[in-house]
C-alpha cells in the first residue's frame, strides 16, 4: 500500500492481569496519513494507543508482548528511551487536560522540562506582554509557543491573554491548547484519544480542520466514536472488535463496501 | 403509635442538639474564663517586656513568646519537608505494598503516641546521645517528629487529590517521573500540605510535657543566642505560673499567658484557613 510505514505494529498482545485486551494486532501506519481507530467501547482502541507511546508502563498490571517498530527500533524493548519516544510520539486525551498554569506556561512546559529556560523578566514587571512584542521575540521558547499555538489554530484567540489561566478557556479552546502543548515538542506522530467526544460541533470542526492541516508534517492516529468524524478526516480506518483488528483499509472502502458483516453492522449503527 | 414515634424523634434530635450545645458552651466557657481572668494583665508591656522573676507585675512574657515562635518556625522548617517527601514517596513512587503498609502503620501509631513519650525519646536521643543538651534544637527536633504524622497525612490527602490526568499529560510530553512530580504534582498539592503543616505546628505549640524534658526553662536572663541554648515557652510558662509561683497575681498572669498562646494558635489556624480559601479560589480543576 505504501513504501515505508512510520509505525509498524507486529503481533501486539496486551493483558491486564489475566484478561487479554488486545490479541495479535498487526498494523502499519503510513506517514502523513490520518488513521482513525473505530470500534465499540472496550474493544481495545485506547489500550492500543497507549501501547504506542509506552503509557501502559504506568499501569502496573499491564503486560505487553509483540513488536512496535518506530524509526527502525522496536520500542517495546526494555532499553528504549521512553522519554525520547514520548517526545516523538505525542498524545492528546479525551478530556481537555490543561495544567493549572497560564496558557503560555502550558504550551512551554514540554520545552521547559527539556531545559529551555524562560525568557528572563524581573518578577515585578507585569506578566502581560503584547502580542506584537511577542511576535518579535527571538527567544526560542517564545518562538516555539507561538508556532505551536498557530499550528493548533488557537493563536488569534489567545495572543493577547497568554498570561491568563488555561482554565479560563472554553472546552474546545482547552483541547486545542492541549494539541498545541503536544506540538510544542515537535513530535512526528500524534495520538489522539477521542479528542472531540466532550466538545460541541463547532469546536469539533475547528479541531478536525486543525488535524487536516497538521497532516502536512505529522502522522495522526485518532480514536473516535464519531463515525462521521472518521469519514470526514481519516485516510485509513481500522475497525477494532473485541481486542483485535477486524478490518482496516481506506476510509471510503471501509465505510461503503466493508468485507466483514460486523463492520457493516457497526458503520451502519446496528451496534456499538 | 404515631405519637410515640414522634416523641422518639423529638427526643433523639433533642439529645443531639444538647450535645452540640454542650460542646459549644464548653468552648465558650474556656474562652470566657481565659479572657476574664487574663485580660487584666494584657497590654503591650506584658507582650514585649522581659521576664522579671521577683516581681512579675514588672515584667512580661516576651522571652516565652519568642521561644514559642522560634519553636514553631523551627518545627515547620524540619517537619514540612520531611513529611512532604515521605508523602511523595508513598503516593507518587508507589512503593511495594509491604513498604507502604509498614510506613502507614508507623504513621498511624506515631499519631497515637502520648506526647510525653516523645519527650522521653527526645531526652534520650537528642539531648543525651547526640549531645544537643537541653536546647531549642532538641525541642524543635522532638516536636517535629511529633508533628510528622499530621503533616504526612495532610500531604498524602493533598497529593491524592491531584487528578491523575495532570500526571499523564505531563508524562506524555516526555517528562520524567521526577519532573512531573516537581513541576506539576507538588505545586498542585502544596496548598493542602501547607495548611496541614500549619495546623500540625499549632497543635505542637501547645505541648508542655515534651518541652519540659528537652529544653524549656522557666527563667532565662536572656533570649536564646543559638539553637543550642535553652529557651522559654508559653505553655510551660503558663504551667509554672499556675502551679509553682507564690505571687498573688500569678494566676492572672498564667491566664494572660494562656490567652497569648491561645491567640497564637488561633492566628496560625485562621492563617491556614485563609490560605486554603485563597488557594481554592485560584485552583479551578
Amino acid at each position: 500500500m505504501f513504501a515505508s510505514p512510520i509505525l509498524a505494529v507486529r503481533h501486539l498482545n496486551v493483558w491486564y492481569g489475566n484478561r487479554q485486551v488486545l490479541g495479535d494486532v498487526t498494523l502499519d501506519f503510513a506517514p502523513h496519513h490520518i488513521t482513525a481507530l473505530i470500534g465499540a467501547s472496550g474493544s481495545g482502541k485506547s489500550t492500543f494507543l497507549r501501547s504506542v507511546n509506552r503509557m501502559l508502563d504506568t499501569i502496573p498490571i499491564a503486560r505487553v508482548e509483540g513488536e512496535i517498530f518506530f524509526q527502525q527500533h522496536n520500542i517495546l524493548q526494555e532499553d528504549t528511551d521512553v522519554i525520547a519516544l514520548r517526545r516523538s510520539i505525542g498524545m492528546v486525551f479525551q478530556n481537555p487536560t490543561p495544567f493549572p498554569k497560564s496558557i503560555f506556561d502550558n504550551v512551554a512546559y514540554g520545552l521547559e522540562i527539556q531545559g529551555i529556560g524562560h525568557p528572563r523578566r524581573p518578577w515585578w514587571t507585569s506578566r502581560h506582554r503584547s502580542s506584537t512584542k511577542f511576535e518579535h521575540s527571538h527567544h526560542p521558547l517564545d518562538i516555539a509557543v507561538m508556532r505551536s499555538l498557530k499550528e493548533a489554530a488557537l493563536w488569534d484567540e489567545v495572543k493577547d491573554r497568554l498570561h491568563h489561566s488555561a482554565f479560563r478557556l472554553s472546552g474546545g479552546q482547552q483541547q486545542r491548547l492541549c494539541i498545541a502543548r503536544a506540538l510544542a515538542v515537535q513530535p512526528s506522530v500524534l495520538l489522539l484519544d477521542e479528542p472531540c467526544s466532550e466538545l460541541d460541533p463547532i469546536s469539533t470542526r475547528h479541531i478536525e480542520q486543525t488535524l487536516l492541516r497538521l497532516r502536512e508534517h505529522l502522522t495522526i492516529v485518532i480514536v473516535t466514536h464519531n463515525l462521521h468524524q472518521a469519514r470526514r478526516i481519516a485516510d485509513t480506518t481500522c475497525f477494532f472488535h473485541a481486542g483485535s483488528i477486524l478490518e482496516h483499509g481506506p476510509t471510503q472502502t471501509l465505510f461503503t463496501t466493508p468485507r466483514e458483516s460486523l463492520t457493516h453492522d457497526y458503520v451502519h449503527g446496528h451496534f456499538g | 403509635m404515631r405519637l410515640a414515634q414522634r416523641f422518639h424523634e423529638r427526643l433523639a434530635i433533642g439529645c443531639c442538639r444538647m450535645s452540640a450545645l454542650l460542646t459549644v458552651s464548653m468552648l465558650a466557657a474556656v474562652l470566657l474564663l481565659l479572657i476574664f481572668s487574663g485580660f487584666r494583665v494584657m497590654n503591650l508591656h506584658f507582650l514585649t517586656a522581659n521576664w522579671q522573676h521577683m516581681d512579675i507585675a514588672q515584667g512580661g512574657i516576651f522571652p516565652a513568646l519568642f521561644g514559642s515562635i522560634a519553636l514553631g518556625i523551627g518545627v515547620i522548617t524540619v517537619s514540612f519537608p520531611l513529611g512532604l517527601a515521605t508523602a511523595v514517596f508513598l503516593t507518587e513512587y508507589r512503593p511495594h505494598a509491604l513498604w507502604k503498609r509498614t510506613v502507614q502503620l508507623a504513621i498511624r501509631n506515631l499519631a497515637g503516641v502520648p506526647s510525653v513519650v516523645y519527650g522521653l525519646f527526645g531526652l534520650a536521643v537528642f539531648v543525651q546521645t547526640l549531645a544537643f543538651g537541653m536546647s531549642l534544637l532538641a525541642a524543635i527536633l522532638t516536636l517535629s517528629i511529633m508533628t510528622l504524622p499530621w503533616v504526612i497525612t495532610a500531604a498524602i490527602e493533598a497529593l491524592e487529590a491531584v487528578p491523575l490526568h495532570f500526571r499523564e499529560s505531563s508524562l506524555v510530553l516526555g517528562s520524567t517521573h521526577l519532573q512531573t512530580t516537581w513541576h506539576i504534582v507538588l505545586p498542585a498539592a502544596l496548598p493542602g500540605s501547607i495548611t496541614g503543616g500549619i495546623i500540625g505546628v499549632a497543635r505542637a505549640l501547645g505541648e508542655t510535657a515534651p518541652l519540659i524534658l528537652v529544653g524549656a526553662t522557666f527563667y532565662l536572663s536572656h533570649l536564646p543566642r543559638s539553637l543550642l541554648d535553652p529557651f522559654m515557652a508559653l505553655p510551660y510558662h503558663t504551667f509554672i505560673l499556675a502551679t509553682q509561683h507564690s505571687s498573688p497575681v500569678a494566676a492572672a498572669y498564667a491566664a494572660g499567658t494562656a490567652l497569648v498562646l491561645f491567640g497564637l494558635t488561633v492566628l496560625l489556624c485562621s492563617g491556614a484557613i485563609l490560605a486554603r480559601f485563597w488557594f481554592r479560589k485560584k485552583k479551578d480543576w
